[in-house]
């Protein structure tokens, strides 16, 4: 009932507006991610979901009441939750005594899990413990992975790709460069990964890239992975097919060799090769009165003789 | 002494062009990955843990981040640049990380049964003007809703139609003809989604044999509230093996003398004082009480080597399910001792 599905007719523009903006579309909204506490917190908990929201402001829904669900156990809930706000990445943060500081950081393809990784929180200084200025709302930061477990190992790589759909902002075409201040810097030691957050300060060098110093700024995770539940191949797959109508459309007639020389193939129509038009040579051409091809002939069959 | 100026010219060109480098240039081993689509860089060097151990952490991290954020806008201040709005600003190329969707790609929309048969005839689209000529109010106005060109609730007289009835309410025939259209095309449109929606969901059916058909049409035969009893014959239709119950009656007439022997034979068992014993039943129970007892010998046994709820259930399901399945043979293995 949720779909402009036509049986039920919204009947103001708002409405209809409000419902278009949920549908599938070709190119996509950027995604909202929701942020949920578990039927127990503890105050890094609720303090870490309160800075993941700021950093995700305004694409995040930060919801105040605890909700006693267990995501790896039961999703019905939270597909629910993402149903009703239109969220398709969710973090989901409780606290017990066998797995303390817990956050799940999750993803949804159509309403339905994707991909819940589980991070413990080990060390974790807030914004607030930063006492410098900070970025407005809004900022794209740049994401940088370090560690060569994001590609090796599968489960990371797949945190990887949740990390950067997380954490990128909305696709943009053109970026003001003196406004790319954030930077996200995620690395994987030691069986852990760390989330560092900083302001770029473009300083003067002798050209004109600029070179870079960095302050801290945001917030600071170390991060434990624990349990990991990831989507089957082909769900996965299935949520990666792009629309046709969006792929480079391949311009026909040109070939490349092994060279990179660009080949390409024009059709011409039928030409009269007596009647083709080469380069003008003034000294073969016909003249009136002149000596033509027969008498060219004769000529040099009396010197034969 | 000309051409060891110049050399030295050179050379020290040469390193103050290095100079300036070495603040923006930064060593790797291996050259990271960038996606500028999405600000991002991917970094495969493995991290020295040692040397992480050792040092402080945060410093460590921070001088890596330095790093690796250097390599990134070094890639970024390449791109093209133009000017927006007194703001220098760098055009993006596409991201080329490939994340999922969060939706499901849009099916388009089923035709509706007026679009199949236009396709079907060639008609094409006609493309109407926003606005219409309208010469009451002399201005344009546009087609439909809210003072639209043609407007007929407004009429204030309507002359009464020569086949009419001259007591007829002009007014509420209007309006009755207007809501009749209305429920009409609602009704229409609800039609074409219910039929783009079936189109979209049914599954073609299996092929199924002769017999699964004929079974399908015989119960759908007598599924009605009588039980098929007023059910009409397709043409072609063969009758209906009997399916239920066979009774069969003795013939009116036939054998005197045993029909004689099985009533006296009735009567003497509405006489007896203590019931007659079903042979079959008193074994049948028999059985079921020695399956029982094994079975529970059996549960006790599990129980002591394992343990747990789901154990026992499983022991009593097979408990039970034990005198059905195991009746026959066992029995008569009993008969033969």
């Amino acid at each position: 009932m949720t779909q402009l599905d036509g049986i039920v007719k919204p009947k103001t523009k708002r409405s209809k507006r409000f419902l278009q903006s949920r549908e599938p579309k070709l190119v996509e909204n950027i995604k909202n991610a929701m942020l949920i506490k578990g039927g127990n917190t503890s105050q890094v908990v609720t303090q870490a979901l309160k800075d993941i929201h700021s950093l995700k402001k305004p694409n995040a829904v930060l919801y105040k009441k605890k909700n006693i669900t267990r995501p790896f156990e039961d999703q019905t809930s939270l597909e629910f939750f993402s149903k009703k706000s239109d969220c398709s990445l969710f973090v989901f943060g409780s606290h017990n005594k066998k797995r303390p500081n817990n956050l799940v950081f999750g993803r949804m393809f159509d309403f339905h899990v994707l991909d819940m990784f589980e991070l413990g929180i080990e060390n974790y200084l807030s914004l607030e413990d930063f006492k410098n200025a900070k970025f407005p709302e809004g900022t794209k930061p740049m994401l940088i992975f370090a560690g060569d477990l994001f590609d090796t190992d599968n489960e990371h790589r797949r945190l990887k790709s949740l990390l950067v759909d997380f954490f990128r902002g909305p696709t943009v075409p053109c970026v003001r460069l003196s406004g790319l201040e954030h930077v996200l810097h995620f690395t994987a030691l030691d069986g852990k990964i760390f989330l560092r957050s900083y302001r770029v300060l473009l300083k003067k060098s002798g050209c004109r890239t600029p070179r870079i110093e960095l302050e801290e700024i945001g917030p600071s995770f170390d991060f434990s992975l624990r349990r990991v539940h990831l989507a089957s191949d082909d769900l996965y797959k299935k949520a990666h097919k792009q629309p046709k109508q969006l792929k480079p459309k391949k311009k026909k007639n040109i070939s490349h060799d092994a060279f990179g020389t660009k080949y390409g193939r024009l059709h011409m129509q039928k030409q009269d090769l007596s009647k083709l038009q080469t380069r003008k040579m003034k000294g073969l051409r016909k003249r009136r009165g002149e000596v033509t091809e027969e008498e060219h002939g004769s000529p040099k069959k009396a010197k034969s003789d | 002494m000309a051409a060891c100026s110049i050399e030295d010219v050179l050379a020290k060109v040469e390193k103050d062009e290095a100079e300036i480098l070495k603040n923006i240039t930064v060593h790797k081993e291996l050259e990271l990955e960038f996606d500028i689509g999405n600000l991002a860089a991917f970094d495969k060097n493995p991290a020295d843990v040692g040397l992480f151990r050792k040092h402080k952490k945060e410093e460590f991290l921070r001088s890596l981040a330095r790093d690796n954020t250097q390599l990134l806008i070094n890639e970024m201040w390449k791109l093209p640049t133009e000017r927006v709005q007194e703001a220098v600003v760098a055009k993006l190329p596409e991201p080329h990380t490939r994340l999922p969707r969060e939706k499901p790609l849009p099916k388009p929309r089923p035709p509706t049964k007026w679009e199949e048969f236009a396709k079907l005839k060639g008609i094409p689209k006609k493309k109407k003007t926003n606005l219409v000529w309208d010469d009451v109010h002399k201005e344009w106005r546009r087609r439909w809703g809210y003072k639209r060109a043609k407007d007929d609730t407004k009429d204030w007289l309507i002359e009464v139609p020569e086949s009419a009835d001259p007591n007829e309410d002009q007014f509420a025939r209007r309006l009755k003809a207007k809501n009749e259209r209305v429920a009409k095309n609602e009704l229409n449109r609800l039609k074409n989604i219910a039929r783009g929606q079936k189109v979209s969901v049914q599954v073609p059916p299996k092929d199924q044999s002769k017999a699964e058909l004929g079974k399908a049409m015989q119960l759908a035969r007598i599924s009605t509230a009588s039980v098929g009893k007023f059910q009409d014959k397709l043409p072609k239709e063969k009758p209906t093996r009997t399916v239920g119950k066979k009774r069969s009656f003795q013939p009116l007439i036939g054998d005197f003398n045993m029909e004689k022997q099985r009533q006296l034979d009735l009567l003497k068992v509405m006489e007896n004082k203590k019931p007659r014993m079903n042979v079959t039943r008193a074994v049948n129970r028999q059985m079921r009480e020695e399956d029982a007892e094994a079975a529970r010998h059996k549960k006790e046994g599990r129980r002591g080597g394992k343990g747990g709820k789901k154990k026992g259930r499983g022991g009593g399901g097979k408990g039970r399910g034990g005198p059905k399945s195991r009746g026959g043979p066992k029995s008569k293995k009993h008969h033969g001792k």
